[in-house]
């Protein structure tokens, strides 16, 4: 039995091998962050001062940079599709629903550009 | 014509199934990535200001240092290792392990606890460092 539909059949349309793109990416986000997010929780229990030197120079290195980097990068893209999950779930009207993901989408760019941007001003010595 | 009570929709699971404690650990997993989406912002502020200079981050600080930032970053590190623990959990399932229904619930309690003990752990570590965030 086929699950493809008649005007589908018709029409030569089969699948894209697409529909599971969400769900693949949020699986490989996952497991860079299980290795990310141990790193970042084991470096912030090691690090021992958080006053603004100690923090420079932490990421002042380009191991720290370029992880760091990476952490926010697939974090945002993980919560980006994590929190789409949730709008679609509970924003039940069809226009907040739009409205919602755009402002979701946004926030999650606009956070990993600032979060990079602002470890590389760092690595590249230029903070203050 | 169709008779009203084809229009009866059919419940969520929640409100007919008995409760369960993996009902509300699967809650939990999505409250957390919620808490941790939070968190990645607060990571971000932190990260900017240290960038921005010595008066913002002296800022950011006080900020963190706030009783109810304080309690807030807790939960965070919580959500942090039980959505970490939990999630390597879902990814065991994805690849088919670990249905059954005893091994479900342990691992389960596993998941809630290990989260909470290496929280403990993680901010024992941080402040016998002597960092105050």
């Amino acid at each position: 039995m086929s699950l493809r539909s008649p005007v589908g059949r018709v029409l030569g349309l089969g699948s894209a091998k697409e529909g599971v793109s969400h769900w693949w990416s949020q699986r490989v986000t996952a497991v860079g962050l299980v290795l990310l997010g141990l790193w970042f929780a084991c470096s912030l229990a090691q690090l021992g001062r958080f006053d603004h030197g100690a923090i420079l120079s932490w990421i002042d290195t380009p191991t720290h940079a370029v992880l760091l980097s990476l952490l926010i990068g697939t974090a945002a893209w993980h919560s980006q599709l994590g929190v789409q999950v949730v709008v679609e779930d509970y924003v039940s009207n069809k226009g907040w629903k739009i409205v919602t993901m755009l402002l979701v989408n946004f926030i999650h760019v606009a956070a990993a550009a600032l979060g990079v941007f602002s470890v590389l001003r760092i690595a590249f010595g230029a903070a203050a | 014509m169709s008779s009203p009570a084809k229009h009866v929709r059919p419940l969520s699971p929640f409100l007919i199934y008995r409760w369960q404690y993996t009902m509300a650990l699967s809650f939990l997993h999505r409250a957390a990535g919620c808490a941790l989406s939070v968190g990645l912002l607060l990571l971000v502020y932190w990260l900017a200001a240290a960038a921005a200079g010595a008066d913002a981050y002296a800022n950011a600080q006080q900020v963190f240092a706030n009783p109810l930032i304080r309690l807030v970053l807790f939960v965070i590190s919580f959500s942090f290792f039980y959505h970490l623990m939990n999630g390597v959990r879902h990814l065991f399932w994805d690849a088919g392990y670990g249905f059954e229904k005893a091994v479900a619930r342990k691992s389960g309690w596993f998941v809630f606890l290990g989260g909470l003990v290496l929280t403990v752990l993680f901010w024992i570590l941080i402040g016998s460092a002597g960092g105050a965030a």
